[in-house]
């Protein structure tokens, strides 16, 4: 239990941190602490988690991309295009167009950055403004309302009303998203692909010496952040029951934000998907309960912003450092001999 | 011993642009031996480590022999196969790893149905870790063991690999003393379980003590085999550079000379307590001590850039309090750093770029840096220090480890300092190059300048410095005059 602790610190802090916030979430108001509410929250937190998990897999391999949540957007409206020249399609014809469009965006940027060798942030800003010049340029702004009806019906795989006459409800974005972060998970912590990448991440250097293959590494970890915005993508669609060229515009620092706050480290070699799922729902969980509180919306970024700050400098700074009376003797000897 | 060797190479010649890194050397190596390979830097050392890992081809007429078979094309994998490891330098270890998996990584790589199997690679990390007879808490963090421990890891990725031949690429050029012996324990632990290892290192103290046989290269070229038995270090030092160094203590009186820094109960608490001595014009002060005996955080301090807790520095009888390195600097003090590599020297930059970095204020020319002033102090230090480049413009990496530190040096006497601070100043410095170092310390010191010379290498201090002051954990234990002990006694009381 204490390595587990020990091994995980930033997601144990940011558990706390969340605790905290819940707590007195739960005194300030008297809706925040029901279960109804805590399923609004992960239905509205499914899309940035899928986001997420996708963009953990690029920053443990060493990289960052700033394109993907436009990259959904790109998704999300040829793929309605594509449903509507199929004659509607299906659920199964969806999830195939949009990840593969997806995993195609991602390999774009993951060609850019290995073979012309421009760096990670520079070619994923690059294409983030060609992906969403184009779509702007193509659509002219224009939404599409008139999707497919199976795209646009809720599909409920579980509800259940409440004693106190709410509804609990169990929706296809949130298991669609625990399945992703399923795979996710085993993806980078049961295969030898997922250690490589962490390696690669880690040490390029020391990974190259050993034989891995780096081209690899590089289409492996943007194809899959392509195609989990490409699901994102469909599942926003569904969600929102439209396509709105520039929806998700601006999504990719929340991710990010969240992503970092959940302890993926910028620079690669560490993450985990547990912090993912964490730092998305403490930004959501921010945001529900000033809603609940009554918050005006236009104070909701200052705040989620000084919540990050808060929680980011918790996880990462040496707690003997911010508490200089907290050190022990052992701490303090250690620190100046390393 | 057997009789036939391990590895066996005949007529290596490598050529890269026309330049011949290898001359037509040969190399041998028989099982379970532990063999040096010699030579400064640029001697075709790992030119020659890379011929037998199969990273370069050697030219036509080369003889190659591993384990009584010729190879006639090395491959990096093939070399693998074989049993041949390279512990590179850099060590080439994942950070936010765990020990087990940085030990067990090729588990992690080649697994079953391309899935990692967590009980092999800890199964392999504990068998590798007994057989060199170490216990390291396989399930932490890399980073978060020290430096000598991860040498260890290294070599117990090695054994995964069921090594037959090591290279170890100097495994010692970060290490303290004990963790060097520890080291050292290890390899022949090694050498006595049959796996050959040669050590490259800088370090002749203990080439001598751990191998059995060196070969010495210089410029390219085979100088010759020898039994290590009998060798003396400055007959390896002769060896390798072709010269001849005398050392001798150069240490005199300053007592006439004017104080310029003076250090009364100086104390930082955990780094260092109680340090008082005065440092005269043209002295130069060595200061020795283990790794952990507060040398570089006392000199962190007199450069400013820590605050003493209790004390008093005083520079030329005045008191100084300084609030940054900047005020350090601006009262003259220069400092060294002990880690030119990433903290001394901006490495992509030009050589004339790192040389003005600390006096960019003094080539002001109405608020902007006069090109023509800066290009007179560059040439003039340059040749001063006798730095060998090619254009001042070049970066600094590009430079071997002996110019650039002589670049670092300049970099801080271009401030017009009294006080040059120079913290291990030969690390990674070549055994020809140090002797140029230490010679234009001797020169700095002779046209008055006050040195303060930190080294955890005794001889150092004994051959370069008047007095010599030796901190155990913080203290100052005693201070020696060069010329009332021997080296060894000055040896045994630092490694006691």
């Amino acid at each position: 239990m204490r390595r587990l602790i020990l091994g995980h610190t930033t997601e144990f802090t940011l558990l706390a941190v969340m605790v905290v916030l819940c707590v007195g979430l739960s005194l300030a108001t008297d809706r925040f602490f029901t279960i109804s509410n805590a399923f609004d929250v992960l239905n509205v937190s499914a899309v940035n988690i899928i986001f997420a998990v996708g963009l953990l897999v690029v920053l443990i391999s060493g990289g960052i991309d700033i394109s993907f949540a436009v990259a959904a957007s790109v998704v999300q409206y040829i793929t309605a295009l594509a449903l509507g020249a199929l004659g509607g399609g299906n659920w199964a014809e969806g999830f195939i167009i949009a990840g593969a469009i997806g995993i195609g965006l991602g390999l774009i940027n993951a060609a850019l950055v290995y073979r012309l060798h421009i760096i990670s942030i520079v070619a994923t800003i690059s294409t983030f403004n060609i992906f969403f010049g184009l779509l702007m340029f193509f659509t002219k702004g224009v939404s599409i309302y008139d999707l497919p009806e199976w795209l646009t019906t809720r599909v409920v795989f579980f509800e259940r009303e409440m004693a106190d006459g709410s509804w609990i409800e169990l929706t296809l974005p949130v298991v669609v998203m625990i399945l992703c972060c399923l795979a996710t998970w085993f993806m980078i912590s049961r295969t030898t692909i997922g250690r490589q990448l962490y390696a690669f991440g880690d040490n390029p250097e020391g990974a190259r010496r050993f034989g891995i293959n780096i081209a690899a590494m590089h289409y492996i970890s943007f194809g899959w952040m392509g195609l989990m915005a490409g699901i994102a993508g469909l599942m926003q669609a569904h969600y929102a029951e439209e396509v709105v060229p520039n929806a998700l515009y601006g999504r990719e620092l929340d991710v990010l934000a969240a992503t970092v706050l959940g302890g993926a480290r910028l620079g690669g070699g560490k993450g985990s998907v547990i912090g993912c799922v964490l730092g998305v729902l403490m930004v959501s969980i921010t945001q529900n309960g000033l809603n609940l509180m009554g918050v005006s919306p236009f104070a909701f970024k200052m705040i989620v912003g000084a919540i990050i700050l808060i929680a980011i400098t918790l996880s990462s700074a040496r707690i003997d450092k911010l508490f200089p009376f907290l050190a022990t003797d052992s701490t303090k000897r250690k620190g100046t001999h390393q | 011993m057997s009789d036939e060797p391990l590895l066996s190479l005949k007529n290596i010649k490598v050529t890269f642009g026309g330049v011949r890194a290898l001359k037509g050397v040969s190399f041998e190596v028989n099982p379970g031996e532990v063999h040096c390979l010699a030579g400064e830097n640029g001697c075709g050392k790992s030119t020659l480590i890379k011929v037998i890992t199969g990273v370069y081809k050697p030219q036509e007429g080369a003889e190659f022999f591993f384990d009584g078979k010729a190879i006639s094309a090395m491959t990096p994998t093939l070399a693998q196969s074989l049993g041949i490891q390279v512990i590179w330098q850099d060590l080439a270890l994942f950070g936010e790893m765990t020990v087990a998996e940085n030990i067990g990584f090729q588990y992690a790589v080649n697994g079953k149905y391309g899935l990692v199997d967590k009980r092999a690679i800890e199964e392999a990390a504990r068998k590798a870790l007994s057989r060199l007879g170490v216990s390291i808490d396989i399930h932490l963090p890399l980073k978060e063991l020290p430096i000598a421990q991860r040498q260890i890891v290294a070599i117990a990725r090695a054994l995964v690999g069921e090594a037959r031949l090591v290279f170890m690429d100097e495994p010692t050029a970060s290490l303290t003393q004990s963790e060097t012996d520890y080291l050292i324990d290890i390899v022949r632990n090694l050498s006595a379980s049959g796996v050959a290892v040669v050590f490259v290192s800088h370090r002749l103290a203990e080439v001598l003590e751990i191998s059995d046989r060196m070969t010495v290269l210089r410029d390219g070229a085979l100088v010759g085999v020898f039994p290590v038995e009998g060798m003396t270090q400055s007959r390896v030092t002769e060896l390798m550079t072709g010269r001849n160094f005398d050392s001798s203590v150069v240490a005199a009186d300053h007592d006439d000379a004017q104080v310029v820094l003076s250090v009364r109960g100086l104390t930082r608490a955990t780094e260092f307590e109680d340090i008082s001595f005065d440092l005269r014009r043209g002295e130069t002060l060595g200061i020795t001590g283990l790794l952990g005996a507060g040398r570089t955080e006392l000199a962190l301090t007199l450069f400013g850039m820590h605050r003493p807790q209790a004390g008093e520095i005083a520079i030329e009888g005045k008191t100084v309090k300084f609030g940054s390195n900047r005020d350090a600097i601006r009262a003259g003090v220069g400092y060294l750093s002990e880690d030119r590599l990433s903290l001394g020297l901006n490495q992509p930059q030009s050589i004339a770029d790192n040389l003005v970095m600390a006096s960019l204020d003094k080539l002001l020319s109405g608020g902007m840096i006069s090109p023509v002033k800066k290009a007179s102090v560059v040439s003039h230090w340059i040749s001063a220090l006798g730095v060998k480049i090619g254009t001042p413009d070049d970066p600094i990496r590009t430079l071997s480890g002996g110019n650039q530190q002589r670049v670092a040096i300049a970099k801080w006497l271009a401030i017009g300092p009294k006080i040059l601070i120079l913290d291990a100043p030969t690390v990674g410095v070549d055994v020809g190059a140090r002797a140029g170092i230490f010679e234009i310390v001797r020169k700095l010191a002779a046209q008055g300048l006050a040195i303060i010379l930190i080294s955890d290498e005794p001889p150092e201090v004994y051959f370069n410095a008047d007095r010599i002051i030796h901190m155990v954990e913080g203290r100052i234990r005693a201070t020696y005059d060069p010329r009332h002990l021997s080296l060894t006694e000055l040896e045994s009381a630092v490694y006691a």
